[in-house]
């Protein structure tokens, strides 16, 4: 997306001239008494990769799903490309989107990819693609087809335009998820475990359209538990634990030279 | 009054009235019956059952919209709108149609004229149409509702969530994805629902609206022919079904189109 980006892939850090499209701060999440995020901060700055990594029920998929509201956080700051989502507390209590349009503004700019791929069943391929610009956007709709065949393409999807997604493997589901994605041209593109519902054979291809993404400078935060995948693509990984960041740095730090005794031991089981 | 026909005439006498039901059942006798002009009583029928259809599309697509709010006051509204659809689909669905068929069309109309009268106007003759679509549909918004709501509920969730996630408002998700998808779980039942409706337009008989039911037995009391008659009603309501099993077919495919059939996992 930025030129910013691109060049600044390898290094990790030295990116702090870009603007930032993603900022959390101090976000409170709670179900019931379940307190899932207990004060998590997150920034994601152009052209960044930011992994998030951690064990089952750490609070990585909530936090992602917090930035979008498609879980409300209980507390805390979000801003979306310098924009902050206005949340108000609802006559139970709970907090909620002030500005239904301004949400529904800022979604509209963030590509999300499912564990679960979630396309829509009664549509095809292109219909997927093409829906979102054409209906929440308002693209003209043979503008929006050309767009979505050239992304089919390039996920390796061309010949499948046509074909309704239960008749693919979850692979090519996938793939097609992340040519919805792109056809928003989103400013961030939010991954909430894309590979973790996908026989092993399969997530290769996959992996492999995401890695593509992120060499080319597009801005993501990718919650993984393919480390090996974190390591190579991610400029910045954060390791959540029980709620809370436990810690956080470039990938090189994190996998080659972790601190923290309980990342030792993740890193250890999980590899 | 239709044109005396001759074996009408024949039936005031008791005596004839045996070989004219013999008569009647011959080839020739049931056609000319049957023939859809004067003197025959075709047309009638016809016309009833044309009446019977008016009041089942009238009745099911009330009861569509009806169940449409309902299923989604039921799922998404608060406690004081989930509340009084509770009360709306158990009371409607408790009561027998024939009794809420009375209550609403003699109740109903009569409460439309004392509000006009307090208001200053005229009474008003309701249409039988008008009432019979309001009171049919009334009853098949009530279990529209929960058919409706089923199908939602069925829906995959994550497809929902999709679509939020991508700044859908709530009237663009509800035409573009929620309707859509719950239909192929929704049209087992609302066929069910609609076949329904074409069969309860006969209760409408009760209240003097002439449909399929009322024609049939004027025809059948003024000619005496109640086999021929009751059975040419009865093959029209088996027509009916099988055009829209037909039709309901074609739909039910076309909403699943996405989804692989069933034949090819055996």
């Amino acid at each position: 997306m930025s030129a910013v980006g691109v060049a600044t892939v390898p290094s990790g850090k030295a990116q702090n001239s870009a603007a930032e499209a993603i900022h959390v701060e101090n976000l409170h999440k709670k179900f019931g008494q379940l307190h899932v995020l207990k004060g998590v901060s997150l920034s994601a700055r152009d052209g960044e990769v930011i992994a998030i990594i951690g064990g089952s029920g750490s609070g990585k998929s909530t936090l992602l799903r917090c930035i979008n509201c498609l879980e409300n956080p209980t507390s805390g700051i979000i801003r979306v490309n310098g924009e902050e989502i206005k949340l108000k507390a609802d006559s139970h209590g709970h907090t909620v989107p002030a500005d239904r349009r301004q949400i529904e503004r800022i979604r509209s700019k963030l590509g999300m990819v499912f564990q679960n791929f979630n396309l829509w069943s009664h549509m095809t391929l292109i219909e997927n693609v093409i829906e979102v610009p054409v209906h929440v956007l308002g693209v003209k709709r043979d503008v929006a087809i050309r767009e979505a065949e050239k992304l089919l393409a390039r996920v390796g999807l061309a010949e499948k335009r046509d074909v309704y997604p239960a008749y693919l493997s979850g692979g090519q589901q996938q793939r097609a998820a992340i040519a919805r994605a792109l056809a928003i041209n989103p400013r961030v593109m939010l991954f909430d475990e894309p590979t973790s519902a996908l026989d092993p054979e399969l997530v290769g291809e996959v992996l492999k359209v995401i890695g593509d993404l992120a060499r080319e400078g597009r801005t993501m935060v990718l919650v993984t538990h393919e480390m090996k995948f974190a390591r190579e693509v991610a400029t910045h990984v954060v390791y959540l634990y029980n709620g809370l960041v436990e810690e956080e740095g470039p990938p090189e730090q994190i996998f080659g030279a972790p601190k923290s005794e309980r990342l030792k031991q993740f890193i250890r089981n999980i590899g | 009054m239709p044109p005396a026909l001759p074996s009408a005439a024949r039936a005031s006498n008791p005596g004839a009235t045996l070989i004219d039901a013999l008569l009647s059942a011959s080839a020739a006798g049931i056609i000319e019956l049957l023939s859809p002009y004067p003197p025959g009583w075709g047309g009638t029928l016809l016309l009833g059952l044309l009446h019977s259809i008016e009041i089942a599309v009238g009745a099911t697509v009330l009861g569509l919209l009806i169940g449409t709010g309902g299923a989604f006051g039921k799922l998404y509204g608060g406690p004081v709108v989930r509340d009084l659809l509770a009360v709306y689909t158990t009371v409607v669905r408790a009561v027998p149609e024939l009794v809420l068929i009375l209550l609403l069309y003699y109740a109903g109309t009569d409460l439309i004229n004392q509000a006009l009268t307090a208001m200053g106007y005229q009474r008003v003759d309701i249409s039988g149409l008008a009432a019979g679509i309001a009171v049919l549909g009334f009853v098949q918004g009530a279990y529209s509702t929960e058919v409706i709501r089923g199908a939602i509920l069925a829906i995959p969730q994550g497809q929902i969530e999709a679509a939020r996630a991508y700044g859908m408002s709530p009237g663009l998700m509800l035409r573009r994805i929620t309707l859509p998808a719950m239909l192929p779980f929704a049209i087992p039942g609302l066929a069910n629902l609609w076949l329904i409706a074409t069969k309860d337009t006969a209760l409408l008989a009760v209240v003097g609206f002439y449909e399929l039911a009322l024609a049939t037995r004027q025809a059948a009391g003024v000619t005496k022919a109640y086999f021929t008659f009751f059975f040419a009603a009865g093959v029209l309501y088996l027509i009916l079904s099988l055009v829209s099993n037909l039709l309901i077919g074609r739909v039910e495919a076309w909403s699943r189109r996405g989804m692989p059939s069933l034949k090819d996992a055996r």
